[in-house]
């Protein structure tokens, strides 16, 4: 806050200019999911009004009371959230142990096996649905929850593995040599030294996989098919009759939704920020 | 309390980075020795290899009556303090200190207790509830000290556990370390490339470089008789000066003679060895700066050489005076071992290397840029190979 810092007539107006930039930016980053939450709030009649209008006349709670009496609604949370948790849990057990191996091993092709690790999260989810679709057919597993995790966890890993060792990378080495001399196993070095400090990293990565999963939409519309099993992006969609789509409902589910990423950000973003290493050593 | 003894000790990385070249050291419980040396010569190495914390390429290692080179760190019983303390972020200052004892089942009246002493020793009584990030370097650094005496280990390995700290910290540290171990007397190793440090702590330490011994000693005896012109540049501050000279004999008497200098060798010294291969070829002349001194100042001349020198810059240090010169028609030898080192300290002044340095009193009549009159004590002359670099007269 540079601009803040010093006195001045001219030094006003150039903080002046650096709020208005925040409140700009902000703006134009908030603008869709604002615009999402004034359509869950208001009428039908004022949705379809033209022209739009920008703050909301007509106050409703009709598209929330729409969802939540909306049995496939709440069934396709719960399916949300096993499919994202499942994915979730596999991503950081598969990945935190690939990725202390990485950060801390010495050992031949580490550069190319990272490539490697990165490329497949490049690589075109839609050139893979068709043999995909066929091979979980002939397994079985097509439209069940494995059908939406496996994919889940192919496109999230590479992810979770490379932020884990970006991660483990920053941990000092010390303090496990420390333990060691200390009399600690290497198992006990890692339970009782690294992982309560790699508390943070992990959380962020768990946060980043969760929305990861809890956004997907390709593999679940193509792999699920009824609604015990399809996630709320593709149910969301479905508020709609053969005549009309129910657009306000739909704002609504999109609002809801958002909510439980909102609360975990919110909830673990002092554990993300605060630098629980600092003090291991001079800093 | 154990002692610790290195038998061929040797370290290779990888392929063919040799850390460690048949190191052998014997370490008598109790005694507080030195790794000491330029950067990357291996100190911290061989330390390593004691706490089991990097793996023995070849020999064997002693703690106690015991080989450990596969016993793995833990089972060792040794502590250790790291450069940059190392303490655990996530525990409080009690727990960073009662950590090794909970893993080995310390009863928790135990630990309490023990974790206090050691808190009154240090200091620490009013930090116990603190994390590490709410201490200043001095008390991190007691704590990690705490972490390794709470123990009770069979040796003590300090890695340069002060070089984070300002210069005034490090000694007050430096001497409650020596406090310390006069007053629990657990063999220690203690790892730096400061020789102030070395001089100062050690009973007795050990210069490395590129891996290889140079001269294990007590301090005194490092500073008096050094092996090679390593040491002799490496103890002692300001760094001993060395020229080129030439040996040769006169009226029975054999001198070393540099520029318009001839020193005479004393007869004493002269008893053990034999300089009859060194007569009339080169040699290089050590001469430390504190032995010379500014004629005026000195009472009895007796055993000195006299120098006649233009100072070009004199340095006041209060107690003392520097005073650089360079000397008319004598050469500064340019000893291979020491070009590490000066391309270091050379950084700050260009010249300086191409000085020589005498350390005398205050009182000193030198002024920049008129000549003076210096004397050389001819009794501490050092003299080395100018091939080998090896001491002939120490
Ligand atoms: N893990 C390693 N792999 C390869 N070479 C290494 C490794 N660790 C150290 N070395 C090399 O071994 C030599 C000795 O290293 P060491 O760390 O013991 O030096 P040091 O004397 O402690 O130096 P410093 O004063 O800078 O700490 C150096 O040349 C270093 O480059
Ligand atoms: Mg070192």
């Amino acid at each position: 806050m540079a601009a803040a810092t010093s006195s001045g007539s001219g030094n006003l107006w150039r903080s002046v200019a650096f709020y208005a930039f925040i409140a700009f930016f902000l703006l134009v980053a908030l603008f869709p999911l604002l615009w999402v939450f004034k359509m869950s709030i208001i009428t039908r009649a004022e949705i379809f009004a033209s022209p739009p209008t920008i703050l909301p006349n007509t106050l409703t709670g009709t598209s929330y009371e729409t969802i939540f009496s909306d049995a496939r609604f709440q069934r396709a949370i719960l399916n949300s959230v096993i499919v994202a948790g499942v994915t979730t849990v596999i991503c950081l057990f598969l990945g935190s142990i690939a990725a202390y191996a990485i950060a801390r091993l010495r050992f031949r092709f580490k550069s190319p096996f990272l490539t490697l690790i990165l490329a497949i999260a490049f690589f075109p989810p839609v050139a893979i649905i068709a043999p995909l679709f066929v091979q979980f057919s002939q397994a079985g597993i097509i439209n069940t929850y494995a059908s939406l995790i496996i994919p889940d966890v192919v496109f999230a890993l590479p992810l979770t593995v490379w932020l884990l060792v970006a991660f483990f990378k920053e941990l000092p080495f010390d303090l496990e040599e420390a333990a060691k001399v200390d009399g600690a196993t290497t198992l006990q070095a890692f339970w009782k030294v690294i992982v309560p400090l790699s508390a943070p990293g992990v959380f962020t990565t768990a946060i980043l996989t969760f929305i990861f999963a809890w956004n997907e939409f390709l593999f679940a519309n193509t792999f699920a098919f009824d609604i015990s099993v399809q996630p709320v992006t593709v149910v969301i969609p479905q508020f709609a009759t053969i005549y009309t789509v129910d657009y306000g409902a739909q704002a609504a589910a999109a609002v809801v939704v958002t909510i439980p990423l909102v609360i975990l950000v919110l909830i673990f973003q002092r554990r993300i920020v605060s630098g629980l290493t600092a003090g291991a050593v001079k800093g | 309390m154990a002692e610790i003894t290195f038998e061929d000790v040797k370290k290779v990385y990888g392929e063919d980075v040799v850390a460690i070249q048949d190191m052998n050291l014997d370490i008598p419980d109790g005694e507080f020795v030195v790794f000491v040396g330029p950067s990357g010569c291996g100190k911290s190495t061989a330390l390593r290899m004691v706490a089991g914390l990097e793996d023995i390429t070849d020999g064997k290692l002693f703690i106690g009556d015991e080989v450990v080179n596969d016993v793995p760190p833990r089972e060792r019983d040794i502590a250790m303090v790291f450069q940059n303390y190392a303490l655990y972020p996530h525990m409080n200052v009690r727990e960073n200190m009662a950590f090794a004892l909970k893993l080995r089942k310390v009863d928790s009246d135990e630990i309490d207790r023990r974790v206090n002493d050691a808190a009154k020793i240090l200091g620490l009584e009013n930090f116990l509830n603190r994390k590490p990030v709410a201490l200043s370097g001095g008390q991190r650094q007691r704590v990690a000290l705490g972490r390794a005496i709470v123990r009770d280990p069979k040796a003590f390995l300090m890695d340069e556990p002060l070089s984070n700290l300002d210069a005034k910290l490090r000694v007050q540290m430096r001497t409650e370390i020596a406090k310390l171990h006069n007053r629990i007397g657990v063999t220690t190793i203690y790892v730096t490339h400061d020789q102030t440090e070395a001089m100062t702590m050690a009973d007795r330490i050990v210069l490395l470089k590129d891996g290889i011994v140079q001269q294990i000693a007590p301090p005194q005896e490092m500073y008096e008789y050094p092996n090679n012109v390593f040491v002799a540049g490496f103890i002692g501050s300001p760094a001993m000066n060395f020229v080129k000279g030439h040996l040769e004999k006169d009226n029975g008497n054999i001198v070393a003679a540099f520029g318009e200098a001839r020193v005479p060798l004393s007869r004493e010294k002269l008893e053990n060895v034999d300089l009859d291969p060194y007569i009339n070829n080169d040699v290089v002349v050590g001469i430390r700066p504190e032995n010379i001194e500014d004629a005026e100042v000195v009472e009895n001349p007796e055993g000195t050489t006299p120098i006649t020198v233009e100072p070009q810059v004199i340095e006041s240090m209060g107690n003392e005076k520097y005073v650089y010169f360079e000397l008319s028609q004598a050469e500064k030898a340019h000893m291979e071992s020491l070009a590490e080192e000066e391309a270091e300290v050379g950084g700050e002044d260009d010249d300086a290397g191409e000085l020589l340095v005498a350390r005398v009193s205050p009182e000193t009549v030198a002024r920049e840029g008129k000549e003076v009159r210096l004397l050389i004590d001819s009794s501490k002359v050092h003299l080395f190979d100018p091939e080998t670099e090896e001491a002939i007269l120490q």
